[in-house]
């Protein structure tokens, strides 16, 4: 066991031989505080502490069964999250050993026990001059007493395995085994405004740029308050520039942690950023910047006269992955409470009624009416609408979608449950979900089916329903509000036998009951905000529903104007069976739109090595992720194309490239559900979830190593897909 | 593992490069495991092993020709469970004599030439399993059939 004056370092004593236990940003503070520029005292927790918390505890052994169950390069970021989530549950649920606590304790106590700190990341590897991990890993501001200290000290270690630590971590080819992390444990300095600045102005190196918020920093950092901002030039310090926003509101601590608080009219009106600060604030960046040879990027709070450096980086200037492309996007994704607050009023509000509008807009047009060129620019028309409105869902639906995660992450922090997914019971089960409203209407309708033998017999024989009957007149109703099934059960005469194969086979079994878990939990959720987080609890419950809500429905929307495209399309081919048109021909088949995507699967994993003569390979068993809890045994039915669907039996189990929610109106039918694509909050998994049917996601190659008609045994509990019989039998190698 | 190119590297890699494997043999007494050094063709559909004459091993497979071994790179670390790779092979074992001894010698040789006075006293029987089917394990998990035709 190492000595325990190992464990924590005070930051004035910290030099660069100590970087590999300190991190960058402890170092850099402790050079700070030796040159002379005032810190908040504080003392930095060493890796060595992060070591012992994973031997004593046995997270190093169990770490590496959940970061190594799949290779990073083969996940989608969604699942990025979702292992972030579980290993920072393990964090969560796996308390400091008591030879840890007590000497951490014994080291922390006279110098953080009584006074509010923050709890800051530093980890070696962040923050070199060529790469910048800011905001990657997780800070807390306002901490009060040892045991929240303590507590928090274990979230910022497992910030180290974030989704966006990994993402970064798997661009730079850092190992994540290797990855360690210190934290520094400072003094909070309640300032009167606060800011970061930059000693080059990114893209404007003759430029220095100051910014300022009223309050502390954390709402700046975060996004969620945005800064007077100042332009000055380097050589001189003459301003610029000057930005002024629309101050509306600060970052103040509050009783445990911080808060956004509106901000008085006399601070609304004036801005933080006089020019007295501002010329305090370039001297603390020109000493910055000649302690450490290179440019900074500074973070400070100013009290009364005295200003504090928080912590000094290099600006990232080196030929590590850049801000942009894919990454950048995900990390757009996190979004904050208040900014998802905004997006879903805009999606729910603007976003799909106008959506829904021009889906009716295309269905009033009589496409039969129109000459070939007409149609053939209808369908490109149709094209470009869905173009631009799937264009919007990756802009708005897609980060929406945080709102689950943040939800997720707050009920986790709070409740501390052993299953890492388990708040999904309380936004589960939401009447809003249109698929499952379309999935109670189906099965309405089958209702009627299964108590009238001789309508079954009926629509066994093909013949349709009686005019005028009840059943005729719900399915009318049905047609007028879900008939964008269409595209997928067939046109016509064909959508009509696909639905009544449907309806005939959700008529054979009892009717399946959608799981309502909803107000399982609420109350103890609830239970675990004091009275004054009361509205703050709520607020992000409301958002994680509707989140997970849109998350749903949006696609739906998606489907209404594929299923305008779709019937252009059906058109032209038809007409093209008559006769000749190019231009028809050139447009009768898009290709194009999300849902059309997600049936047709990725390009085959498959590859041949070639060299086993006369050798069969057969699929016995696949690791995904369990995506719902349950184990069941049947027959495959792979969905290649839509019209893989139209066959679907009860019982047996949906394995899909994709699962859309346009596709899950079989849910009901189905014994389980096996997916390619990975995460515990895509479509499959949600469907999966209202029905309590066990799921597996992220199964590499399904559609191409299981076939129609296998046995196949899913077991939603440990994420494996085991092919029963025969399995899929391999191309023999030649 | 979704990569059937990759599958076979990590098959072809466990049977040619790891020198040791676990025999489990049954003559109907139950099965009894041994340990023993081996030597698998490139094709992986021979799989070449010696015993002495005097052993339960050798006992059984008079009595009953059908095999399991086992092949694995485990490290006996944790790691194991997500990186070490194991391969069931399913076959039958057939004591070898005249050339086709001296060829399965040079074979068995070839990875073992230490073991050459071992296999050179009269006491030592020279097996060779013809190999149906390769259950490949990767992942803790992730398995994978490979089924040799004749």
């Amino acid at each position: 066991m190492n000595h325990p004056s190992t464990l924590v370092i005070d930051l004035v004593e910290l030099t660069a031989a100590d970087l590999h236990r300190a991190g960058g940003k402890a170092v850099a503070l402790g050079r700070l505080a030796s040159s002379g520029t005032p810190i908040p005292p504080g003392l930095c927790v060493t890796t060595t502490a992060y070591d012992r918390y994973l031997d004593d505890t046995g997270l190093r052994q169990r770490l590496p069964l959940l970061l190594e169950r799949k290779p990073f390069s083969e996940m989608r970021w969604e699942e990025l999250w979702d292992l972030g989530l579980r290993v920072r549950s393990l964090f969560l649920n796996t308390t400091l050993p008591s030879g840890l606590a007590a000497d951490l304790t014994g080291l922390l106590a006279p110098r953080c026990a009584d006074r509010p700190v923050t709890v800051r990341s530093t980890a070696p590897v962040e923050d070199s001059a060529t790469a910048s991990f800011a905001g990657l890993h997780d800070s807390f501001v306002n901490v009060r007493g040892l045991p929240a200290i303590l507590d928090r000290l274990r979230l910022v270690w497992a910030s180290l395995w974030s989704d966006r630590a990994l993402l970064y971590r798997q661009e730079l080819g850092l190992d994540p085994a290797a990855s360690a992390m210190a934290v520094i444990v400072q003094e909070l300095v309640i300032g009167d405004l606060s800011g970061v600045a930059f000693s080059r102005c990114p893209g404007r190196p003759n430029l220095v740029a100051i910014e300022a918020v009223w309050g502390l920093n954390q709402g700046l950092v975060d996004g969620d308050v945005e800064p007077d901002r100042l332009l000055l030039d380097h050589a001189d310090g003459r301003i610029v520039e000057r930005y002024t926003p629309q101050r509306l509101q600060a970052c103040r601590a509050v009783t445990d942690g911080v808060a956004l608080q509106p901000l008085p009219v006399t601070e609304r009106e004036q801005s933080p950023l006089s020019d007295e600060v501002a010329v305090l604030v370039m001297s603390l960046l020109r000493q910055a910047e000649e302690n450490f040879g290179a440019p900074q990027d500074l973070e400070w709070t100013l009290r009364g006269r005295e200003l504090f450096a928080l912590q000094s980086r290099p600006i990232t200037t080196g030929d590590a992955p850049d801000a942009s492309g894919e990454r950048a996007w995900y990390l757009s994704l996190h979004k904050s409470l208040a900014a998802l607050h905004t997006l879903r009023q805009a999606i729910e509000e603007e976003l799909l009624p106008a959506m829904e509008r021009d889906a009716l807009c295309l269905a009033a047009v009589d496409l039969e009416q129109l000459s070939d060129e007409a149609l053939a620019s209808e369908i490109e028309k149709r094209q470009g609408i869905l173009d631009r409105w799937e264009e919007h869902y990756r802009e708005m639906c897609i980060p929406m979608a945080h709102g689950i995660r943040l939800f997720g992450q707050l009920y986790n922090d709070r409740l501390r449950p052993g299953e890492p997914f388990a708040f999904l019971g309380l936004l589960a089960g939401d009447t809003g979900l249109l698929a499952a409203q379309r999935n109670r209407a189906l099965q309405e309708l089958a209702d009627l089916v299964r108590s009238d033998p001789l309508l079954t017999a009926r629509l066994r024989d093909g013949y349709p329903p009686g005019s005028g009957s009840p059943f005729a007149t719900a399915l009318a109703g049905f047609m007028s509000r879900y008939g964008d099934l269409s595209w997928i059960l067939g046109e016509a005469a064909e959508h009509s036998r696909g639905l009544m194969s449907l309806l005939l086979e959700l008529a054979k079994s009892p009717p399946t009951q959608q799981t309502i878990r909803k107000q399982t939990d609420e109350a103890e959720y609830l239970a675990s905000f004091t009275m004054e987080e009361q509205s703050f609890a709520h607020e992000a419950l409301e958002i994680g529903r509707a989140s997970y809500r849109l998350r749903d429905n949006d696609n739906l929307f998606i489907g209404k104007l594929t299923a305008r495209l779709r019937e252009a399309s059906a058109e032209a081919t038809r007409r093209l069976a008559e006769h000749d048109n190019l231009e028809l021909a050139a447009h009768k088949a898009p290709v194009r739109g999300r849902v059309a995507r997600r049936l047709t699967p990725a390009g085959s994993s498959e590859a041949h090595g070639g060299n086993l003569p006369r050798t069969r390979l057969q699929i016995r068993q696949i690791v995904g992720q369990p995506a719902g809890p349950g184990l069941v045994r049947g027959r495959a039915r792979v969905i290649r194309q839509p019209a893989d669907l139209r066959a679907f039996q009860s019982g047996e189990i949906l394995v899909c490239d994709a699962v859309d929610p346009n596709m899950t109106f079989v849910a009901p039918l189905a014994g389980g559900i096996v997916e390619r694509r990975g995460g515990m909050l895509i479509h499959g998994a949600i469907i999966a979830r209202e029905y309590g049917l066990p799921c597996v996601t992220g199964v590499p190659g399904a559609t191409e190593l299981i076939d129609t008609g296998n046995l196949i045994t899913v077991d939603g509990y440990l994420g494996i897909v085991t092919v029963a019989d025969g399995g899929t039998v391999r191309r023999p190698f030649t | 593992m979704n990569n059937t190119a990759e599958s076979n590297d990590i098959l072809k890699g466990l049977c040619t490069g790891q020198p040791l494997a676990v025999l489990a043999t049954d003559a109907g007494n139950g099965p009894y495991a041994s340990l023993v050094a081996v030597a698998v063709t490139p094709d992986l559909r021979q799989l070449f092993f010696t015993t002495l004459r005097a052993t339960r091993k050798w006992a059984n497979l008079a009595g009953n020709h059908h095999v399991s071994l086992l092949i694995d790179n485990r490290s006996n670390q944790v790691t194991d469970f997500s990186r070490a790779a194991a391969a069931t092979i399913l076959g039958i074992a057939e004591e070898l004599s005249g050339t086709e001894l001296a060829t399965g010698l040079a074979v068995f040789l070839g990875s073992h030439p230490h073991l050459a006075e071992f296999t050179a006293s009269p006491s030592c029987a020279l097996f060779r399993v013809q190999i149906s089917s390769i259950y490949l394990v990767t992942r803790f998990q992730n398995v994978i059939e490979f089924h040799f035709s004749p």
